[in-house]
């Protein structure tokens, strides 16, 4: 009998710390999630300003400055629903404007231009790196979430499901070429 | 920024992972970063500066060969000793799925985890049996690099989850400078590689190399490579032997100017080729490359734009293409322009600027590296139980 008590106990937890292992994982993988999504943030937010910055300083002939200029400032007003969307189309413009490599050497060649080409040929290199970091860290997290012992015992709290970015993010090949 | 890398594999066993770690730790070194470099490797082996051992590699049987691991407590006492002692902005682990040192250090290691996936193997009875444990380990990796396009397409498909891809790094200039040696000149055919390992592929060129010598008699075929050298020629009928020179074991220079040399560089490997760097390598050097038309060789080809392809395995297509490539040096100075141009993009300066954006990517906003007390500290996790 008494037996039979200490077998049950020590199986109730053997349970609850496969339990709290498997609610650290999760707690990690939000973590890691939330990272990933700063570090896109952040590298969004700098593709859009280097963007902005080109098409004010006037290297750019009017229209396509016009173009980038109404894309960046979308991209970085945009709220969180249309983000995606907003982002996307700055990829659009980016890759108008500079579908041509003599574009690119158009802004090398003015002054602080050789600067600003990388810093943005860098820009929209480390967009499309971030974000498959990020849909990486989502699709673990939802694999894990999806997972019935995480279901049953709502070892996931109140965190919301996460969701993966999804946006067109392919460089402008002429910036990219240039830069390699 | 300091970068801790783990290697998989012993220090002492040369080998395309070895290389690779060696090459980008100098890299990084040379621009002003600490780099530290876990790796087996014998007591006496005389070691770089940058790179700690972890200790003797054990070799056991694994996947239908003896594989030389690192596992065990000594060796995961290890692991977190140089994570503790290195306090690392980010840990960069090669292989993470071979049960060694990456795998350890994935468990035991918390905060920005890159990892870099070389192989493409096709998924192994160990693997699925232990995915569960594995899943765990490898979620913790903040960024995973897949060397080629083919290599992220088995990870996505095995494993799930996406990659960056970012090809392996040359020292283009290294190759692209070196001095060609008259001897190995004039109608040369080269061959680097294992030559009893048959998925490099030196048989398939042994069944060409007839067609080959009847069109153009005065060819030579030089190998460079270990392996059994009467066992290789004795598919070739005897009077046609004298046109092999085996050269054996080669060491980097020679490498270089062997490659700077040749007439026409042949890769005719069957299979189990997640990269190609030989072929990089080559086409550093300047020499026109024909290879087989495995999935990794066309992407490092360009497609067929910097290097001719053949299809796989058939002898008598790569016969004919290596004839044709002889007879035209016109093509050959094309190729050989187009590969030089092309290799750029897999020079140190090209990939080891993207491998930091990775690091920088991961890096920014999150905490340094530090061993993971959740994962193995039971006593913690005790604690933590009880409160």
């Amino acid at each position: 009998m008494t037996a039979t008590l200490i077998w049950i106990l020590v199986a109730l937890v053997a349970i609850g710390l496969y339990l709290s292992w498997t609610a650290g994982r999760l707690d990690r993988l939000h973590a890691r999630i939330d990272a990933a999504r700063a570090a896109l943030d952040a590298q969004l937010l700098r593709r859009a300003s280097v963007a902005q910055e080109l098409a004010t300083s006037g290297v750019l002939d009017p229209a396509a400055s016009i173009v980038l200029y109404e894309a960046a400032h979308a991209a970085r007003q945009a709220e969180e629903e249309q983000r995606e969307v907003a982002e996307s189309e700055l990829t659009q413009a980016l890759r108008a404007v500079f579908a041509d490599a003599h574009q690119v050497d158009a802004v090398r060649e003015v002054p602080g231009g050789e600067e600003a080409a990388l810093e943005l040929a860098e820009a929209v290199r480390r967009v499309p790196m971030a974000r498959r970091f990020h849909n990486d860290a989502v699709r673990a997290a939802r694999a894990l979430r999806r997972h019935r012992k995480v279901r049953w015992f709502r070892l996931a709290g109140h965190a919301p499901f996460p969701l993966a970015f999804e946006m067109d993010d392919e460089p402008p090949a002429a910036l990219i070429e240039r830069a390699a | 920024m300091r970068i801790g890398i783990v290697c998989p594999y012993s220090w002492d066993v040369p080998g395309g992972v070895q290389f690779h770690i060696r090459d980008l730790a100098e890299y990084f070194i040379r621009l002003g970063h600490q780099v530290s470099v876990l790796a087996p490797a014998d007591d006496d082996t005389p070691l770089p500066p940058y790179v700690v051992s972890a200790g003797r590699a054990v070799p056991v049987p694994y996947n239908g060969s003896v594989a030389r691991l690192n596992f065990g407590f000594l060796s995961a006492a290890r692991v977190r000793r140089w994570l503790h002692e290195g306090s690392f902005d980010v840990v960069h682990i090669h292989e993470p799925t071979s049960p060694s040192l990456g795998l350890l250090t994935c468990w035991a290691a918390e905060g920005p985890i890159v990892a870099t996936f070389h192989t493409s193997n096709p998924r192994s009875r160990a693997m699925i049996a232990a995915y569960s444990i594995l899943q765990a380990a490898l979620e913790k990796i903040s960024a995973r690099i897949a060397v080629s396009e083919y290599a992220r397409r088995t990870l996505v498909e095995h494993l799930g989850g996406d990659a960056v891809v970012i090809p392996n790094g040359v020292d283009v200039d290294f190759f692209a400078r070196a001095e060609p040696r008259p001897e190995w000149q004039g109608d040369t055919i080269g061959f680097i590689g294992r030559i009893d390992e048959p998925r490099k592929g030196l048989p398939v060129l042994m069944k060409a190399l007839p067609k080959i010598l009847a069109a153009r008699p005065r060819t030579r075929l030089l190998v460079a490579g270990r392996g059994d050298e009467e066992e290789a020629v004795e598919s070739l009928p005897r009077e046609l032997r004298p046109r092999v020179e085996f050269l054996g074991m080669v060491s980097d220079e020679d490498k270089a100017r062997f490659l700077r040399s040749v007439d026409l560089y042949v890769a005719p490997n069957t299979g189990g080729e997640s990269f190609g760097i030989i072929l990089v390598e080559a086409m550093s050097a300047g020499a026109p490359v024909l290879a087989s038309d495995l999935d990794a060789f066309a992407q490092v080809l360009d497609g067929g734009a910097a290097g001719e392809l053949f299809a796989n395995e058939d002898a008598d297509a790569l016969a004919e293409a290596a004839v044709r490539l002889l007879a035209d040096p016109e093509r050959r100075a094309e190729l050989r322009k187009r590969g030089s141009a092309h290799v750029r993009r897999f020079d140190w300066s090209t990939v080891g600027a993207d491998i930091l954006s990775v690091y920088e990517t991961v890096t920014a906003g999150a905490a340094a590296v530090a061993a993971d007390d959740r994962a193995t500290g039971l006593r913690a996790r005790l604690g933590l139980a009880r409160d």
